[in-house]
């Protein structure tokens, strides 16, 4: 069996690692005060910018560039820790969240001192109802020890925290969506620009980043970037938790060092597919990201290979597909997820995603035309950049690199289901002449 | 004829178009539409005045609830980001968000029922129709489906007696398809489930016991089948 790199899950099996003892005796909190104690802001943000941490939320921007777009000066700043967590396929910040929430407490107070923000929130979705009474837990006993609130440890640094509970819907993990939901509204993404980093929540400068994105600041800050970098690969330093679900003989979080080839990933931590089946295709960052195929599982698993592939390391989240599963259904499952979550806004959004369902339905009927298959595929097309948010995209992408890759496939199931509602029609006496009647 | 509700209580029809629509709908009204949410095609009263901020006096609110949204008030720059909050606590004494429930929380809130209705038809969790106290979410999305999701939610929903208050309903990726196929029964995830299963955890939600003790994510000793204990 393949070796996990255990950084961010080095004591997760510790008994009690969710009580402030236990996480104290294992060094915690000692990065809060270094940071606070003999660093300045801009160099706690200069030390996540060496360190290349990327954001483990989908979109790998670099966490410190982020954060040094954060305007100086007096005024209320915020920062968005997004646990949100919603994408099909993605299950790591539960883990996290649920056995170390002080670590993630601590890299949240560390990027906001960063940031300048005084006031954070953690947006963790709303059927996460044991992972928020844990944060909830953790946060009490955090600022009881002085680690939140005012004045920490004596720095006179305020950072408040807030555990905000969605209430079930994946486009509140959009970060202008999350901002909305969290003005208590209804959340739909906002236009961009401006970005959070100039006006956010409540129209202040915000930073948002992702549970595991946050949960790495206390490790880059403790052990200093060089050390951070010496894992991963140039362009994706450190390590990854991996999601690995569908059909794989041992579904879990692994974490990963970036960079290892993705079959080891797939084989070598999860088991593979059951005995006797074969990996069909694999989406190697949640169900947003455009398929790959067995062969690519020889590829470095790293942001820069993932895109060389055509496809996205996203969340981190391997969803493997093995041969017992056709095609159309599998991108059929994918269309209704967007259908259902699209907020409806943006029409090419909320039509698009409608009618790749329908059309899908149809195919799975047997009941497409050769030219279906074109439209759907143009469909795609006139979702992608054309929203004010990239759900659209997020079903466009995947159901693309479906026709793409298994286009006959597409085809062959359109004319056996077609054939075989041919047959039920004969059988029960509703085509229009039977056939020897005719002769 | 009216139509019902998987748990045999009538829908409420809110005003005098919807009502002559509901009665005069044919059989086939009472067939729910997927992905559809419930009300989508009843028409709003355009002549009626819109409402206004119930005036605090007027409300009885219980008192638990008013201490309970006024602190989640408080912990925010303004006081509208308590709306999600604030309405899932209206809901748990609710059983949903009622009429009665939204006037309660705009008269706390201090802010127009229309304001929180919009809030609550957006997002999965906050029922708009009385749909049960409790809830099965079985997911059958992408991982999930992969897995035979839709045996276990079919066989959840052919698990339900009349008169049982439980809302059963397949619903998108719960972040835990390391579990799947599983379900998330009033907040507690279990999983892996068989389908065999469905009438053992539909029994123990309507009897109030714990459904798969020790299967719960969670629960003292959980691990999965293929991971060794801990
Ligand atoms: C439709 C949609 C859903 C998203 N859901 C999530 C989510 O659940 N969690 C998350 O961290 N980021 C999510 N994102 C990405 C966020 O918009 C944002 O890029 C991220 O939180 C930034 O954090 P990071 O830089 O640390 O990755 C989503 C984006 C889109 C377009
Ligand atoms: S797909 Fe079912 S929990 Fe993720």
């Amino acid at each position: 069996m393949a070796d996990q790199t255990r950084v961010l899950l080095d004591d997760i099996d510790e008994p009690g690692l969710h009580t402030i003892e236990v996480y104290e005796r294992l060094g915690g909190y000692q990065a809060l005060r270094k940071a606070l104690t003999t660093m300045e802001p801009d160099e706690i943000v200069a030390e996540l910018q060496a360190s290349g941490l990327r954001g483990r939320g989908g979109a790998g921007f670099s966490m410190g560039q982020k954060a040094s777009f954060m305007p100086k000066g007096t005024m209320d700043k915020y920062l968005c820790c997004n646990a949100d967590e919603s994408e099909p396929g993605t299950f790591k910040d539960r883990l996290l969240m649920q056995k170390n929430p002080h670590r993630l407490i601590e890299g949240i107070v560390i990027a906001a001192v960063a940031a300048g923000a005084n006031r954070a929130f953690i947006y963790i979705r709303g059927e996460y109802v044991l992972q928020a009474d844990i944060l909830n837990a953790a946060v009490a006993e955090a600022r009881a020890r002085g680690y939140v609130g005012a004045n920490i440890l004596g720095s006179g640094h305020d950072v408040d925290l807030v555990v905000h509970r969605g209430a079930g819907a994946y486009i509140c993990g959009e970060e202008t969506a999350l901002l909305d939901s969290l003005e208590g509204k209804r959340g739909n993404p906002r236009l961009k620009p401006p970005f959070p980093a100039n006006q956010g929540l409540f129209r202040g400068p915000t930073l948002i980043n992702n549970v595991e994105t946050l949960s790495n600041v206390p490790i880059v800050i403790a052990k200093g970037a060089e050390w951070f970098k010496q894992r991963g690969t140039e362009k994706s330093t450190g390590t990854k938790v991996v999601s690995v679900s569908g059909n794989v003989q041992r579904p879990g979080n692994y974490e990963i060092e970036l960079g290892i080839p993705a079959r080891e990933i797939v084989y070598g931590l999860a088991g593979g597919p059951p005995p006797g089946r074969k990996v069909k295709c694999w989406f190697p960052g949640g169900s947003s990201a455009p398929v790959l195929l067995e062969e690519d599982l020889d590829r470095p698993y790293s942001f820069e290979s993932m895109a060389e592939a055509g496809s996205m390391l996203g969340s981190g989240a391997i969803i493997v597909v093995d041969d017992s599963v056709p095609i159309v259904s599998l991108a059929l499952r994918v269309a209704r997820f967007y259908r259902h979550e699209s907020c409806g806004k943006c029409v090419p959004c909320r039509e698009g995603t409608n009618w790749t369902v329908k059309m899908l339905e149809r195919i799975d009927r047997g009941e497409a035309t050769p030219m279906d298959i074109e439209i759907l595929d143009q469909v795609q097309q006139n979702i992608m950049g054309n929203c004010l948010c990239v759900l659209g995209d997020s079903m466009a992408m995947p159901v693309r690199s479906m026709i793409a890759k298994f286009k006959d496939e597409f085809i062959a199931h359109n004319e056996r289901a077609r054939e075989a509602a041919d047959r039920l029609a004969v059988g029960a006496g509703l085509s229009s002449e039977p056939v020897d009647a005719a002769a | 004829m009216t139509p019902e509700h998987g748990n045999g209580r009538t829908l409420r029809a809110r005003d005098p178009v919807a009502a002559d629509h509901l009665a005069g709908a044919p059989e086939q009204a009472a067939t729910p539409v997927p992905s559809v949410p419930a009300g989508w095609d009843r028409s709003a009263d355009l002549t009626k005045p819109p409402a206004t901020i119930p005036d605090p006096a007027q409300v009885e609110v219980p008192e638990d609830l008013r201490r309970e949204i006024e602190e989640h008030m408080a912990k925010y720059p303004d006081r509208r980001s308590a709306a999600l909050p604030a309405l899932a606590a209206a809901q748990r004494v609710h059983g949903w968000c009622s009429p009665e429930a939204i006037a309660q929380v705009a008269a706390v809130m201090r802010v127009t029922p229309a304001y929180l209705s919009s809030v609550v038809t957006f997002y999965d969790m906050l029922n708009s129709e009385p749909v049960g106290r409790h809830y099965v979410y079985v997911c059958t999305s992408v991982s999930c489906h992969l897995r035979n999701a839709q045996a276990l939610a079919d066989a959840m929903k052919a698990a339900l007696e009349p008169g049982d208050d439980i809302n059963v309903r397949e619903f998108e990726c719960l972040g835990a398809c390391d579990m799947a196929p599983m379900c998330d029964v009033d907040g507690r995830y279990i999983g892996p489930v068989d389908p065999s299963e469905a009438p053992d955890v539909i029994a123990a939600v309507r009897e109030g016991r714990t459904p798969l003790p020790g299967r719960g994510l969670g629960d003292d000793g959980f691990h999965l089948p293929w991971e060794q204990e801990s």
